[in-house]
């Protein structure tokens, strides 16, 4: 069912689904670019509409907003331990095709790798809803139709700004909010069906041709191992445990999860001194792999969305959608 | 020939080793200049110079090779120029089309600051700009100058006023992945400010110069941009008596403080000035005076705010080429 909205009833749509629900969306963070007068388009709770930046995309991806950065599992003292408490609220996103695709992707891993889902995501996730924000033009960095993200039905509702009007497909009503502040009207949501760089995916790496594949020393001598790509990336999943034994009396204490990254130092650190991945070009490989071959043999989808965050994002200009389009073109021309 | 040379000198205009020949210095405040301009530039180095100018050390053009005889139509031709970058940003000039009103406050000279580049903590011209509108024009030897970190690539270590940005950092625990980027920068390019206390990061307000370095290498945007400050260092200077790195009198002071530093600096300066000389450089007024004299002239009606630092002596370092004072006779 599609609805219309003024911004005025949208904004009372919201300020109703906020009553049970927290409402993330993507805004303008004034001043919070990485550089002095930037302002940086990210998430954060929103209470009018207007506050959504529709026009460029997020910096950072909506992951964030139910898979917390850090996250206090437990705490302790002594011998006893309390688990730590979740808001019970909704919580809804408003993202796009590719982010939802992406979610689907961190389910995979998070509740579906393994013989129990991992309660702390399933826990925020149970409670997510999705509201997809059309994609009417690709943005630079897009990649998502050669991925295949570029579309999605799985959403509570979709919208897009359109001379003066929000205008939303209803799946899922919420609390039948959407009907009530809406006027019907016919909407499907549009999504890209082309981006100004097309990827060739290669379809069938061969892993021994490819681990030694001299691209990886190029990228190394690139890369500063900051790890911005896998923060901005919406279906990076991996985290660190922190045991904190607090400073005033280390009896007590907590434990936390947060967010790592492959790229960063440490990630492959084993007791005793070994590394795994010790240099930059191996862990592009690592994560390059794990986007575009490995995830996919597991779960039958490609990890990457096509986002294109990490290409944004990266100091050194290292674009993750060439290196991509290298190995698949490589891929091609190597069968002849 | 006659020629006043004191009136043409603080008209702009240089005298110079040919006896006929004068050189016409012109000011771009905060160093940024709109390439409109530049073909006035052209046309008088063309017409009545040798065809080149000189880029100065202060960010101006000097024209040389321009006979005396010129400088009134020159002067003239300079109206445009001197109503774009002086009368236009709020520099008050009674008569433009008479040429510079004064010479001895020199360009405020500025890096090219947030406009492009990616350390700079604010727009260095405008602030240029605005102190230029306080203190230009003016008599005195002065020479202020604006650098956007304190990476200070303008050098102001070496002015009577050098005015550096400093930014607050700001720091949001739960973003922090405790990655570290931050903390083995800051020790490596900068003081060292920051620690990690279980896991997550600790700063320590004493050491931070506020540079944002850690704001730059941070992936999370866990460390974002507060306020703006200023560090204020005063009295560098080359020269043949002692040169000297200014020693920093403030820190952490806010736009206004820095602005009214600007204006009283000039009150000073007329009250303890020696004028049996002809001209004598504000540094040497300082060195006369003593520090306590000139800190209160410099503080009069200034509300220092609650962030702001003030030195409580000023550390100096530099040679004396004064052979009686730094060196025996072996």
């Amino acid at each position: 069912m599609g609805y219309k909205y003024t911004a005025a009833a949208f904004n009372q749509l919201l300020e109703n689904l906020r009553k049970k629900h927290r409402v993330y969306a993507p805004i303008l963070l004034k001043g919070k670019g990485k550089f002095s007068d930037a302002d940086l388009v990210g998430y954060d709770e929103i209470a009018r509409v207007e506050e959504v930046v529709f026009n460029q995309k997020s910096y950072f991806s909506p992951k964030e907003t139910f898979y917390p950065i850090t996250q206090t599992l437990f705490y302790f003292a002594g011998d006893e331990f309390k688990e730590s408490v979740v808001d019970e609220k909704g919580i809804i996103v408003f993202l796009r095709a590719c982010d939802i695709q992406a979610v689907e992707r961190l389910d995979k891993i998070m509740l579906e790798n393994g013989l129990s889902p991992d309660y702390y995501y399933e826990r925020l996730r149970k409670h997510l809803k999705f509201i997809v924000m059309d994609c009417q033009e690709s943005f630079d960095s897009c990649f998502c139709v050669s991925m295949g993200t570029n579309t999605t039905k799985n959403y509570s509702a979709s919208v897009r700004y359109e001379n003066g009007l929000y205008l939303s497909d209803v799946k899922i009503d919420i609390d039948g909010l959407f009907a009530l502040y809406g006027e019907q009207f016919e909407v499907s949501p549009q999504f890209v069906e082309t981006n100004k760089q097309m990827v060739q995916v290669p379809q069938n790496l061969n892993l021994e041709s490819v681990a030694i594949n001299p691209i990886w020393e190029e990228y190394g001598a690139r890369c500063i191992a900051c790890g911005r790509c896998t923060v901005v990336c919406p279906s990076c999943s991996c985290y660190t445990m922190q045991d904190i034994f607090y400073e005033d009396n280390p009896k007590c204490g907590e434990r936390r999860r947060v967010w790592a990254s492959c790229h960063i130092d440490g990630f492959t650190d084993m007791a005793g001194g070994h590394s795994f991945r010790r240099t930059n070009g191996e862990r592009m490989r690592f994560k390059v792999m794990h986007k575009i071959n490995d995830f996919k043999q597991r779960f039958g989808v490609h990890m990457c969305v096509g986002c294109g965050r990490c290409d944004n994002a990266c100091p050194e200009y290292i674009s993750l959608a060439h290196c991509i389009d290298r190995l698949g073109k490589e891929e091609v021309g190597n069968c002849g | 020939m006659t020629i006043n040379t004191k009136r043409v000198m603080k008209n702009a205009w240089r005298i110079t080793r040919d006896r006929n020949l004068t050189c016409l210095r012109i000011r771009v405040p905060g160093g940024y200049l709109p390439v409109k301009l530049l073909p006035l530039i052209q046309e008088i180095a063309e017409r009545f110079g040798n065809g080149a100018v000189h880029i100065t050390t202060r960010q101006g053009f000097e024209i040389p090779g321009i006979a005396f005889e010129h400088m009134t139509e020159i002067n003239a031709l300079l109206t445009p120029l001197i109503e774009e970058l002086e009368v236009k940003i709020g520099v008050t000039i009674d008569q433009p089309d008479q040429g510079y009103p004064s010479a001895g406050t020199r360009n405020v000279v500025a890096c090219i600051g947030n406009k492009v580049c990616t350390n700079a903590v604010f727009d260095t011209t405008a602030l240029a700009k605005d102190i230029e509108k306080i203190i230009y024009p003016n008599n005195p030897h002065v020479k202020i100058a604006v650098t956007g970190c304190p990476n200070d690539c303008v050098k102001v270590h070496m002015h009577d006023i050098g005015i550096l940005g400093q930014v607050e950092p700001l720091y949001d625990a739960q973003r922090c992945i405790g990655c570290q980027a931050c903390i083995n920068n800051c020790h490596k390019v900068s003081t060292g400010a920051l620690t990690l206390v279980n896991y997550k990061v600790k700063r320590d307000a004493s050491r931070c110069i506020g540079c944002g370095e850690c704001v730059l290498k941070c992936p999370t945007a866990a460390w974002t941009r507060g306020g703006k400050y200023y560090r204020v260092v005063i009295m560098g200077r080359t020269g043949k008596k002692n040169p000297r790195v200014a020693a920093t009198f403030l820190e952490w002071a806010e736009r206004e403080v820095v602005l009214k530093l600007c204006a009283n600096l000039y009150v000073y300066i007329d009250k303890h000035i020696d004028r049996s000389l002809p001209k004598e450089h504000v540094g040497y007024i300082v060195d006369r005076t003593g520090y306590p004299i000139f800190k209160e002239e410099m503080l009069k009606n200034v509300d220092l705010g609650s962030k702001a630092q003030l030195a409580s002596i000023l550390n100096f370092a530099g040679p004396m080429y004064d052979n009686h004072v730094s060196f025996l006779n072996t």
